[in-house]
């Protein structure tokens, strides 16, 4: 008797349990709201342009050639390029503990706020907290403009060359 | 069956189907209090009303706020402390119980390490108080989400971003937790359940189990001198109140709970009628918003002692001191190897270790709040390390210890 209960119970349990971790899963409808277009003919150089995808910022910032030629191998390899021009795309937020860093046009570099965690213009940490560069979401190219959350040719050849992180 | 017979009164039939003769005997004329405690004892009661009060005035709230990412700022600020009649009273009790609440258990905490309550069978009234404590810490976060404000966004993301477990990017745990990938509708939904329902029930739960771990070891008291407690009610019982080092919690030692309690109230309804602006962050009156952060994040000011030895260190061991702190305190019924239950100012260098502590954590919660730039950054670092040491050197400090 008290084995078949426990049996019984357990399986009632692993299945409500399952139950539960599912219900708190993000709905389809909030996974399927997970693209972005956005057209990138409108950037200008060294100014920040945020746009939003999966509720997080997304940072864009367009180089001038004299950040391009002043950058390292490390820093050109996050460079994402369209059109001829050199983009920084990246999510916006500090991977310390996720506040939004903010742009310094004069410095060409991100400050963030929370506990002074700075990033270059190629989102790369340089100084502590912040622990690793920001994030490049899965993006897409297509003409002039990029799709987010979409993995294109070049975003899986930079994840390969592990320039992502 | 019981055998009932005709009542002779509303009494007796109430007894002799619910016995409330004999649980008014067992919870309160015959549930003896030691003499010698002294106001601090009342904190646990002072603590049990706030409760209530934290509870009635929710549900006030309860009835007018809209738990959606559109409507809840203004159900919040606009409806309930405009339109809605007495609805600022109703938030701003809530408020204040919300923070002094904390400050009441800090001290009811602070008074348990300072006379040694937690040892000697006295383990498991420790360990359900601290329980308390995390549920609290929930019940309070959680509800910190509902304004919808600006802290209560970015704190809810910084927040649940602890999850991550720093390098080990539990990225998904992240995002099950809030439903979403930044806090939103589901995350606003779901904590609002936990503030409202599953917490409180927690709450209700650990204090029958707080108030039953106290039965058996019974309270402590001021010399921690430890008596029979029979023996001692049988003296009160035979009329010898005077010899008797107890007396019965009702309505003796009530009288005196009660009258802590009162001149608490006095402080506490002064706090919500003239100083309810302590318990509410200006950052929080404006709207969320997903692509603002705030300039300068910062917990309520009970959180800030465990923030700020979460902060001067890398992510890594700043997760890991973060961790240390939330579970530390659970370990020092064992931590401290001396067996002496008096205060501390009998037990030689534990007088000392408990002053630094308390010295430590208010130097840590005064940093916390502060930026997080040159100088405090330095001291908070310290006084981070400074916690940690005390704990590390609390089992050798008290293995020496002389029997008081
Ligand atoms: S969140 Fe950016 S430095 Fe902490």
């Amino acid at each position: 008797m008290g084995k078949v209960f426990g049996a019984v119970a357990g399986v009632g349990a692993v299945g409500a349990l399952y139950a539960m971790k599912k219900s708190w899963d993000p709905l389809p409808s909030v996974k399927a709201a997970g693209f972005t277009t956005v057209d990138l003919s409108a950037a200008e150089p060294n100014k920040l342009m945020v746009e939003k995808w999966r509720g997080k910022p997304i940072f864009i910032l367009k180089k001038t050639p004299e950040m391009v030629a002043k950058q390292s191998a490390e820093q050109t390899a996050r460079d994402i390029v369209v059109n001829g021009e050199n983009f920084l795309i990246c999510i916006g937020l500090c991977t310390h503990l996720g506040c939004i860093p903010a742009y310094r046009e004069a410095k060409q570099d991100f400050k963030c706020a929370c506990h002074g965690g700075e990033f270059d213009s190629s989102g790369i940490d340089t100084l502590a907290p912040p622990p690793s560069p920001m994030v490049i979401p899965p993006f897409n190219v297509k003409g002039n403009t990029v799709v987010l959350g979409e993995e294109g040719e070049t975003y899986r050849q930079m994840k390969d060359a592990g320039v992502l992180a | 069956m019981a055998h009932f017979t005709k009542a002779t009164s509303v009494h007796d039939w109430l007894n002799q189907r619910l016995a409330i003769d004999t649980l008014q005997r067992v919870l309160s004329k015959e549930y003896w209090i030691p003499k010698n405690i002294n106001f601090l004892w009342a904190m646990g009661m002072v603590l049990a009303f706030t409760f209530g009060i934290l509870l009635v005035s929710g549900i006030f709230l309860l009835m007018y706020y809209q738990p959606h990412v559109d409507t809840a700022f203004d159900s919040v600020n606009f409806t309930i402390m405009r339109e809605v009649e007495f609805g600022w009273l109703w938030r701003h009790v809530h408020a204040v119980a919300a923070s002094v609440v904390f400050l009441i258990i800090y001290i009811h905490m602070l008074t348990g390490i300072y006379y040694g309550s937690y040892k000697k069978g006295r383990e498991m009234i420790w360990i359900s108080g601290m329980l308390l404590f995390v549920a609290f810490s929930a019940e309070a976060f959680s509800g910190y989400m509902l304004p919808w404000g600006q802290m209560s966004y970015w704190a809810g993301m910084v927040i649940t971003n602890l999850f991550s477990l720093g390098s080990l990017e539990f990225n998904g745990l992240v995002e099950w937790i809030r439903g979403d990938y930044v806090p939103g509708q589901a995350f606003l939904d779901r904590f609002f359940m936990l503030h409202v329902l599953l917490i409180p029930l927690a709450i209700l739960g650990l204090i029958g189990l707080h108030f039953g771990a106290l039965r058996i070891p019974h309270v402590n008291n001021q010399d921690g001198e430890e008596f029979d407690f029979d023996e001692e009610a049988a003296k009160y019982k035979a009329g010898n109140k005077k010899e008797s080092k107890v007396i019965a919690f009702a309505n003796d030692f009530l009288s005196k709970d009660m009258f802590v309690v009162s001149i608490y109230l006095i402080f506490f309804f002064y706090l919500v009628f003239w100083h309810f602006g302590f318990a509410m962050d200006a950052i929080n009156f404006d709207p969320a918003d997903g692509l603002k952060t705030p300039p300068h994040i910062y917990p309520e000011w009970y959180f800030l002692w465990s923030y700020e030895i979460l902060r001067p260190f890398p992510k890594d061991p700043g997760l890991v001191a973060f961790g240390f702190a939330q579970v530390i305190f659970f370990l020092l019924p064992w931590l401290d190897r001396s067996p002496n239950a008096v205060p501390a100012s009998r037990r030689g260098l534990f007088f000392f270790w408990f002053w630094a502590m308390v010295i430590d954590l208010i130097i840590l919660t005064a940093m916390g709040k502060l930026p997080p730039q040159g100088i405090y950054s330095t001291i908070g670092l310290f006084a981070a390390w400074a916690f940690i040491g005390l704990w590390v050197i609390l089992p050798f400090i008290t293995r020496n210890e002389k029997r008081a």
